[in-house]
């Protein structure tokens, strides 16, 4: 059993359906790269399976006894987020939230893993700081963080380098693939297909045509071709 | 002029007044953060115009009900009776239009709010409770005079609404944060979002109605928005600025009160120029102080 298996799934907004016919599966420590044009309903998709929208047809199940609380998400910044006075403790701290249910207080069990997290991703020592003080790729690290103290098993991340300068993007990279290692399965939006091409061991394409497979069946097949192509025009 | 406070302090009335006044500045700043930051402030600004109409339509049936048993009923307190479940209620209606898409929020807010404001002065022109009419409105608006004026069972009434406010606050305090901070992934990882945004809604409600005895229905954003906005200039985490916008509310309720009482000015504008006096101070430490 998969650990996520979706079953010809449809999406859409404002009551029209952008994709159709959606099937793929997610084992224990894929690292799966969804791929497509802008708007072919990558966010839409990743917001579908974390439940945050309704289905417009078929089905997403869960397998292996994962459950929806133990799913990680590093989404967009919001525009929300930009000016809000939180430390970065604060933040990290409020990923163990799913765990709470009605307990009103975070115990030290939340708390050891606050701690965990941050030091996981070298960001201890701003634990004080204001998150909007931080430079891009260091606030990335804090909501990584956040995520982490929400999963150990599947982490759904939405354009993590967006915004972000190169050699923070490759250490951001290297980060999620040293955590993916680790163990925690990765579903990772991007229209980075060289960032996919070289991390990721699944790529779903999504758009007028559909395709799912492995990394190197995604090379020799027909959409990989074009797309790969067509984006290594732009520099 | 201390002298003259001494003495003051001695009336029970200026006690009591001190003591809604403070609750109601704490209450009222408690949330602020939270509205400022989800963009709901301007809910805060249209359900203080819905408390005029459903006040305007309270004192309408205390009218209607005289020399009749329900009179008793309907007395200054019991006003609350109706005013705070229809406020309630239209906060929950603000709340859903706002997250519908369909409709635009903002819009239906307007609609709302100015519905309820000309309705409420159209009900208290038809069923005037007194002679002097614009005294009425005007008092409704910026708030009255009967600040100063509450009987101990405005007191009580006034001291466990606050304290119901406190603990549904500090019970839901991380709950809270998760979802103004960031809504889309506290629902991801099975935090019940809508459930607390309703609570911040209704907590909203609750506070607009305590408050708007002592700044008037005008006035009342005021008191939620500027602790809030003064105390994220100075500070960083969410615990420190909510501290600090509770100290400030509070600290400018006082001022507000005993100010108004010494220069006989209206209360509720006194407070409010006081927490201005204050986002000012603020601004200019957050500017070039550090």
């Amino acid at each position: 059993m998969a650990l996520l298996e979706v079953k010809d799934l449809a999406l859409g907004y404002d009551s029209h359906t952008i994709v159709e016919g959606l099937n793929f599966s997610v084992n224990a420590g894929d690292y799966l790269c969804i791929v497509g044009e802008n708007g072919a309903g990558k966010s839409t998709l990743m917001k579908t399976i974390l439940g945050l929208r309704e289905p417009y047809g078929g089905q997403i199940v869960l397998g292996e006894g994962l459950k929806r609380s133990e799913f990680g998400y590093l989404p967009q910044q919001s525009i929300v987020q930009k000016d809000f006075p939180a430390s970065v403790y604060e933040i990290v701290l409020s990923g163990n939230q799913g765990r709470c249910g009605w307990r009103p207080f975070y115990n030290a069990d939340d708390k050891k893993r606050t701690f965990e997290a941050m030091e996981r991703l070298q960001i201890t020592d701003l634990a004080k700081k204001c998150y909007r003080e931080l430079s891009g790729g260091q606030q990335q690290r804090v909501l990584l963080a956040r995520a982490l103290c929400a999963t150990r098993r599947l982490l759904l991340l939405d354009e993590p380098v967006s915004g972000l300068d190169p050699k923070v993007t490759v250490e951001m990279y290297e980060l999620i693939e040293s955590l993916n290692k680790e163990g925690i399965t990765m579903i990772m939006v991007t229209h980075d297909i060289h960032a996919a091409l070289t991390y990721a061991s699944h790529i779903l394409h999504i758009g007028s045509d559909i395709f799912f497979g492995t990394r190197d069946e995604y090379t020799a097949s027909e959409e990989g071709r074009l797309f790969t192509d067509r984006k290594g025009d732009q520099p | 002029m201390i002298d003259k406070l001494v003495m003051y302090l001695q009336i029970p009335f200026v006690r009591y007044a001190l003591i809604v006044g403070v609750l109601v500045a704490l209450c009222s700043s408690l949330l602020g953060v939270t509205l400022v930051l989800k963009r709901f402030s301007y809910i805060g600004d249209g359900l203080s115009h819905v408390a005029f109409g459903t006040m305007a339509i309270a004192s309408a049936l205390r009218v209607a009900a005289h020399n009749t048993p329900i009179e008793s009923a309907l007395s200054a307190t019991g006003d609350m009776i109706l005013v705070m479940p229809l406020t309630i209620l239209c906060a929950v209606l603000l709340l859903k239009t706002g997250q519908n898409t369909a409709v635009k929020g903002d819009a239906a807010i307007a609609m709302l709010s100015v519905g309820a404001l000309s309705f409420g002065y159209l009900i208290m022109n038809i069923f005037p409770t007194s002679g002097n009419l614009s005294g009425d409105v005007c008092s409704t608006l910026f708030g009255s005079t009967s600040i100063l004026t509450l009987l101990p069972a405005d007191l009580i009434v006034c001291v466990a609404l606050s304290v119901i406010v406190i603990v549904v606050f500090v019970f839901f305090y991380n709950k809270v944060f998760a979802v103004t901070f960031d809504e889309d992934f506290a629902k991801a990882i099975g935090t019940r979002a809508e459930l607390y945004n309703l609570i911040i809604a209704i907590v909203t409600a609750v506070i607009i109605v305590l408050a708007m005895d002592l700044v008037g229905t005008l006035l009342i954003s005021a008191l939620v928005i500027f602790p809030a906005i003064s105390a994220m200039r100075l500070f960083k985490s969410y615990k420190a600025v909510t501290v600090c916008s509770v100290i400030l509310s509070v600290f400018c309720a006082a001022a507000g009160i005993i100010i108004s009482i010494l220069a006989g000015t209206p209360v509720g504008s006194t407070i409010v120029a006081a927490d201005v006096a204050a986002f000012a101070v603020c601004w200019l430490i957050g500017k070039f102080g550090r």
